[in-house]
């Protein structure tokens, strides 16, 4: 069997609160595959936005280890989290996070400069990702020319650009209309099929069922993980 | 990637022009005033310079000493206790360079139909050494002419012009009281003295022939003043010390007589002008940075704002891979721009205004490539400095609360 993508091991994190330390998440472990497309459900409060930080390297964990890609990543600093965000990962949020003033293409290459590639490639992958997700004629378009559901795409291609090994979508459809929510789906679906590992967080029962599986959040602890009817 | 960089920041300049601009103003008026200053307190500094020089440099002049007769007393240079041969003990000290007895006044000099009242000095060839004069035209005299009282003169610019119009003065022949002189040369322009009189409205004739034919003397070889020239500024107050005990010596003045002389230092007078327009410029100079340290504190007060209104930005990229140094590096970038291109802006317009002013008013003023250096060191500094607060700020905040901030 192929080495996990992710392998998290007793992870816990404690927030400092008035009332003394708040125990967000207690000691979860888990496994994350090659290929896999993973649904993490439950309500608010349940730890499962907290575990998205951790997973995405945007927090370290008070206790646990968290391995990517077969490294220890539990105790960076913040640098070289952000090169293993810039290398390794790829977000896509709720809110879609384009920003405002650039073009469509400049914001799916963003990412391509923190990684120092020189101009012409990056325009050249911008341009790839774009033809991909269908929104290849609007690349010199501000974000506010398209809809919700093309701003959504283009952060998908964003997220794709530096060929990470991992997705991370955090209520991916939260801000979409059912139609809308289904397309990005369907295109979810399209990239986990070409092989792209992908970890969805979700509150809607029939946007975790794309997932071929789905792992539940109750109180900070996993309380189920299964597989779906997707899983082939 | 500070290629990327840098188109970014222009973008986000060009967001919010306006903001942009008055960001900017406050550098351009800062750097504006800064260049206007120093044009105008260097000029002031050039001005005086020049007069100075035109002066002659480590200069001091001994007068003869006053009289009283009958209860009125002469003034300086009234009673006749110079002469010639004190002049020439002087040349023999030590530290001293040259040395040019004169007699002066001012006479009437008439040549055809024209006629123009001028001041005369009767010196030695020394004389124009010590006040470093050129000649322009023609040739000065020599010892000789000194020797024996030749009536020859040289002439200033303003003599030449009113006395012979477009004629050339050399080799023709003009009269002072009454006497003939051949005019040998034409002095180089001086311009106007620290008083403001004009040098160039002089005539120099040889002492001797001042002293017989023009002035008159109340004994042979008396003169009423003695111009005497330091080799250097740190030897001035040893020279004019070592004239001093010289003077007394032979004018046999004993202990506890007063001087029957006196001394004046002219480069001491000279170079505490110099002092007060130095002092003037660096005090304008002073006040100008002022609103410079304003520009810089708008551009930090800006940057502040913008990165508040932008943290979501920064979470943004944070998450997708921007190291703490490539947010500060962002946001320091587009301080140091606003600032340079306020600087840029500002030192064209304060060359605009210094030009203007030397157009309008004929004030001197000086631009120098030091100054504009200076003003683009300066406002570089002033935008890393005044920008890396903000920039730090902005560096260090959780990429998880930014992603929140709404």
């Amino acid at each position: 069997m192929a080495e996990p993508v992710i392998r998290v091991v007793g992870l816990g994190k404690s927030y400092a609160t008035a009332a003394g330390l708040f125990p967000a998440l207690k000691g979860v472990d888990l496994e994350v595959r090659p290929g896999e497309y993973i649904a993490i459900m439950g309500p608010s409060g349940s730890g499962k936005s907290t575990f998205m930080n951790l997973l995405g390297c945007l927090d370290t964990p008070s206790i646990g280890d968290y391995y990517l890609a077969g490294e220890n990543v539990a105790h960076m600093a913040k640098d070289a989290l952000a090169i293993l965000r810039n290398r390794t990962l790829g977000f896509v949020f709720q809110g879609f996070n384009l920003l405002p003033r650039m073009s469509l293409q400049d914001n799916v290459a963003l990412p391509l400069v923190y990684a120092g590639a020189d101009k012409e490639s990056r325009r050249a992958a911008a341009r790839e990702l774009l033809d991909k997700v269908g929104l290849g004629k609007y690349a010199e378009s501000l974000p506010n020319r398209i809809s919700g559901g093309q701003q959504q795409r283009v952060a998908i291609a964003r997220a794709l650009v530096n060929k990470p090994r991992l997705i991370l979508a955090d209520e991916p459809t939260g801000n979409l209309d059912s139609h809308t929510s289904e397309e990005i789906m369907r295109l979810f679906g399209e990239l986990n099929a070409e092989g792209i590992t992908i970890v969805l967080v979700t509150h809607e029962p029939d946007i975790a069922a794309h997932a071929k599986r789905q792992v539940k959040f109750l109180d900070g602890q996993i309380v189920s993980d299964h597989l779906t009817g997707q899983a082939a | 990637m500070l290629k990327a960089m840098l188109s970014e920041a222009w973008l986000a300049m060009g967001a919010n022009r306006l903001r942009t601009a008055l960001t900017m103003l406050g550098m351009v008026i800062g750097v504006g005033a800064v260049v206007i200053m120093m044009a105008i307190g260097q000029g002031a500094q050039y001005a005086v310079q020049q007069t100075i020089s035109t002066m002659g440099s480590n200069l001091f002049i001994v007068l003869s000493g006053s009289f009283t007769t009958a209860g009125v007393r002469s003034g300086s240079a009234g009673a006749p206790t110079l002469n010639v041969a004190d002049g020439a003990a002087i040349a023999e000290l030590d530290g001293v360079s040259n040395v040019a007895p004169t007699h002066q006044g001012t006479r009437q000099l008439v040549y055809g139909s024209q006629n123009w009242s001028s001041q005369v000095i009767g010196t030695t060839p020394e004389y124009l050494d010590a006040r470093a004069w050129n000649i322009v035209n023609g040739a000065g005299f020599g010892d000789s002419d000194v020797r024996s009282a030749t009536r020859v003169a040289l002439i200033g610019k303003t003599v030449a012009q009113n006395l012979f119009g477009d004629d050339d003065p050399v080799g023709k022949t003009m009269r002072i009281q009454q006497n003939p002189f051949m005019v040998i040369g034409v002095l180089g322009s001086k311009g106007q003295n620290l008083d403001g009189r004009d040098q160039d409205d002089t005539v120099i004739i040889p002492l001797s022939t001042a002293q017989r034919k023009v002035f008159g003397t109340p004994f042979l070889g008396s003169v009423r003043m003695i111009m005497v020239q330091a080799d250097s500024a740190e030897n001035m107050p040893r020279v004019m010390e070592s004239v001093t005990s010289l003077l007394r010596q032979r004018h046999r003045l004993r202990e506890g007589m007063p001087d029957d002389f006196f001394m004046r230092n002219l480069s001491a007078a000279a170079e505490s002008e110099a002092e007060t327009t130095r002092t003037m410029s660096i005090l304008l100079g002073a006040i100008a940075s002022i609103s410079l340290l304003v520009g810089g504190i708008g551009i930090m007060n800006i940057m502040l704002v913008s990165v508040t209104e932008r943290t979501r930005e920064i979470g943004i990229r944070m998450a997708i891979g921007a190291r703490q140094k490539d947010i500060l590096t962002q946001f320091l970038l587009e301080a140091v721009m606003i600032s340079f291109a306020g600087c840029l802006l500002g030192l064209l317009l304060g060359l605009a205004i210094a030009l203007g002013i030397n157009a309008f008013t004929g004030m001197v003023v000086v631009i120098s490539g030091s100054a504009a250096l200076v003003a683009f060191a300066v406002a570089a500094t002033v935008g890393i400095f005044f920008g890396w607060y903000p920039a730090r700020k902005a560096a260090q905040l959780d990429p998880i609360e930014a992603l929140r901030y709404q």
